[in-house]
């Protein structure tokens, strides 16, 4: 193990060095070791108050994160295994890399940022924190995320996502930018939003009719929107080093539930009256 | 819409009525109201909870089947031809709550247990000791015992996590939502006071019940509700819920109507919101999926305590709990096909799954062939009504059971089905504060105790009555179970001999 200096994102305007991440870290290499042992190593640095670990040669494995609860920063380098950040409440992960499927599997809170691209269900029931992806996802992202009143969980997707994206969704906001779509203009798949009752999903630029689930509706975008754009992408560009201003200005589709309750005429009871 | 419905009860007010009104605050269905100072029933909307009629203190009240000349069709069952109208009058699902009410063929009740005579001595559980505790946890294949340089003896591997049970009953999973708060904190406290492991279902924990966390078994279900690391911590044990008797292959939903501040706070949800199940865990496909999540539980609490997966008994459930087992559960509860439900669509509840008698043996035997029975603790549920039907369920091969419905009945559930509607008028299955009250908090702690120190002793009396002194003997020994009128092919599966058989 050695501490090492490392910089990451892009300046925030006005920020000094030490909030643009920027910071002495332990460095672990994950050579050789299995995912459990690597897993505690991290939770004993983070239990001997180190603030920010960084983790080189990552190679597949599992449940980086999960369980984690406090200030750690992570930086990993490498490819992290399924289930990373998963039940996370509170640490920053950035992946220098790509990462698997499962990525903030039923997250509390923290932020995840993958400078890469990343796998299926990433964000299965996030309920709250963020995860940023830079490059592209798989399929079922944002899978059955929801609200909590006070924490609503964000995912920003820089590239394009795969079918099922928001299938179920309950709450939080997902917004895809299509930026590594390299002109096939098709920065969401098939059956967007699939029985979604709450959250708001927004897509850069225009989704056909056809790709939408059911459940989905379009609305217009308001300044609110705007400023909600804003207000996700701002600290998103700062760490990919991309411009918000044009991002946020650009056109995109905003999808909403159909209904907030699905299922309220589905039954009739067996008992009493009728 | 005419409605052709005639209503399925009636509630008849005798000579001895006093008037005094106790019916009409008891009733919760809208049933009973007071006029010109004598009790009037709007018979269509009684569904025979009995509150009315237990409470009355003059005993002047009867609630009657009401008993309208159908022409006889035992096909065509009145029940079946309501349902139909029900129907046609509202195009809905049919929803119901509890368990399945149809009467197919209970094995419990065509399994008989063999009892010392002459040869083998029966032994007095009053007088000698009995062995009832068991150990919840996977269990290794072999000890390897190393001597300590001062001449004591040790395990020379640690073992997995174990959780000690005073009696092998647990109280089964009902999630904050199907019961309210009251009841959790009665199933909390009693389990704690028994020395054994409650279960508080899908809807998460609440806070002021963290302190029965060493009594708790958490869920991680579909919903993910209520999921968080600290939920995971504070537990015994976390169960993994791929399915539920009562209703195998699909989820649920909580209408937001009943998300209370309470419950929205417990699922970390808003208020008012819908809660749906999804039928399937979004992140598992495959057995490897089931791993991978039982891994990151595992990951999630240190591997400091048991990680179990419930499933509901269906065709292939012997494979489904081996691939449970081989994807790292500690514990494996199979759900029967008589299972509760806070709600269920009345198709899958009585149509889908199979009985628990066949899904128990079955799986017994698969994990027997396969060599890795000792690697998992298998808990038996779904419609266990008495300690015969407990002492059954281990002789085929349950190292524990689990009851809800009966623990539910302790409190005075009267099986009415109406728990969906959310106006239980026992305040077990309902929101409604004032309904909600009626669950008085020692009482109830007293009541489900009884119950589990009841069945404890029936338990020890029945080892007693086999001759063997702990109910590890008493574990997968179906040679002391005979069947009575049960054909051969289920007698296969049950591994169980014909009565009268050597």
């Amino acid at each position: 193990m050695q501490r090492h200096w490392l910089s990451l994102g892009c300046r925030r305007p006005g920020a000094s060095d030490a909030h643009q991440g920027g910071t002495t870290v332990l460095t672990v290499s994950a050579r050789g070791l299995d995912h459990v042992s690597l897993n505690r190593l991290l939770a004993e640095a983070a239990a001997a108050g180190e603030r920010a670990v960084r983790v080189t040669e990552v190679l597949g494995h599992r449940y980086i994160g999960t369980g984690l609860g406090g200030e750690l920063s992570l930086t990993l380098e490498g490819t992290p295994g399924e289930d990373l950040g998963a039940f996370m409440d509170g640490p920053t992960v950035r992946v220098l890399g790509n990462a698997q499927n499962a990525v903030g599997n039923t997250m509390n809170s923290g932020l995840i940022a993958i400078h890469g691209s990343a796998g299926d269900i990433l964000g299965h029931s996030l309920r709250g924190g963020r995860i940023w992806v830079r490059g592209d996802v798989g399929y079922r992202v944002g899978i059955h995320m929801k609200a909590q009143p006070g924490n609503g969980p964000a995912i920003v997707v820089g590239g394009a996502a795969g079918d099922f994206l928001g299938e179920y969704m309950a709450g939080g906001v997902l917004i895809v930018l299509g930026l590594t779509d390299q002109g096939r203009q098709r920065p969401v798949g098939n059956w967007l939003g699939t029985g979604m009752h709450g959250g708001t999903i927004y897509v850069r630029g225009s989704v056909p009719e056809h790709r939408l689930g059911k459940g989905a509706g379009r609305e217009e975008l308001t300044d609110a929107d705007r400023e909600e754009l804003r207000r996700h992408l701002e600290p998103y560009c700062w760490e990919f080093c991309l411009d918000p201003d044009s991002l946020v200005s650009d056109s995109y589709t905003k999808l909403v539930p159909l209904t907030y309750r699905p299922y309220g005429r589905l039954y009739v009871s067996t008992v009493g009256e009728c | 819409m005419r409605n052709y419905l005639l209503p399925d009860f009636l509630v008849q007010v005798g000579e001895g009525c006093s008037a005094c009104g106790r019916c009409a605050r008891e009733c919760s269905f809208g049933v009973i109201s007071m006029e010109s100072g004598r009790p009037v029933a709007r018979h269509s909307r009684c569904v025979a909870c009995a509150r009315c009629v237990t409470f009355c203190p003059t005993g002047a009240l009867r609630v009657v089947p009401n008993q309208v000349a159908h022409r006889h069709n035992p096909y065509w069952s009145v029940s079946l031809r309501h349902d139909l109208m029900r129907q046609a009058q509202t195009g809905g699902m049919l929803l119901a709550g509890a368990g399945n009410d149809l009467a197919y063929q209970s094995i419990w009740d065509h399994l008989l247990l063999d009892a010392s005579q002459v040869t083998n001595p029966s032994i007095d559980p009053l007088r000698e000791p009995m062995e009832v505790v068991t150990f919840l946890g996977a269990k290794p294949s072999a000890l390897q015992v190393e001597a300590r340089p001062e001449g004591t003896l040790r395990l020379a591997h640690p073992l997995p996590p174990q959780i000690r049970l005073e009696v092998p009953i647990l109280l089964g999973a009902m999630s904050l939502g199907a019961v309210n708060l009251n009841v959790h904190r009665i199933l909390a406290r009693a389990a704690q006071e028994t020395g054994t492991l409650w279960n508080c279902g899908e809807g998460g924990l609440h806070e002021e019940l963290y302190e029965f966390g060493p009594s708790t078994v958490v869920q991680v279900a579909s919903g993910r509700f209520g999921v968080h690391p600290r939920y995971l911590e504070r537990a015994a044990a976390v169960e993994i819920k791929m399915g539920q008797g009562a209703k195998p292959g699909i989820g649920g939903h909580l209408p937001g109507e009943k998300v209370t501040a309470e419950i929205a706070a417990t699922r970390m949800i808003p208020e008012g919101a819908d809660a749906l199940s999804p039928a399937p865990h979004h992140d598992i496909y495959s057995i490897e999926d089931l791993a991978q999540l039982v891994g990151a539980v595992k990951q999630a609490t240190g591997f400091a305590k048991p990680v179990g997966v419930k499933i509901a008994a269906v065709h292939h459930v012997a494979a489904i709990a081996s691939g449970a087992v081989r994807a790292g559960a500690d514990f494996v509860t199979v759900d029967g096909f008589r299972g509760g439900t806070g709600a269920a669509p009345k198709v899958v509840r009585n149509h889908m799954g199979i009985p628990l008698e066949l899904a128990l043996a079955a799986v017994d035997d698969r994990l027997r062939e396969e060599g890795i029975r000792n690697e998992v603790t298998l808990v038996a549920s779904g419609g266990i009504r008495s300690s015969g039907d407990m002492v059954k369920a281990l002789a085929l091969g349950a190292d524990a059971v689990a009851v809800g419905t009966a623990a539910l009945v302790s409190l005075g559930c009267t099986l009415c089905q109406a728990c969906h509607t959310g106006r239980c008028a026992w305040g077990l299955t309902t929101q409604d504060p004032k309904l909600a009250a009626r669950q008085d908090l020692e009482e109830g702690v007293e009541r489900v105790g009884n119950l589990i120190r009841a069945w404890a002793t029936e338990l020890r009396e029945v080892l007693g009555a086999l001759g063997i002194n702990a109910v590890e003997s008493l574990r997968g020994n179906r040679e002391r179970l005979r069947a009575v009128g049960l054909d051969a092919e289920t007698l296969a599966v049950l591994g169980v001999q014909a009565a009268g058989r050597e």
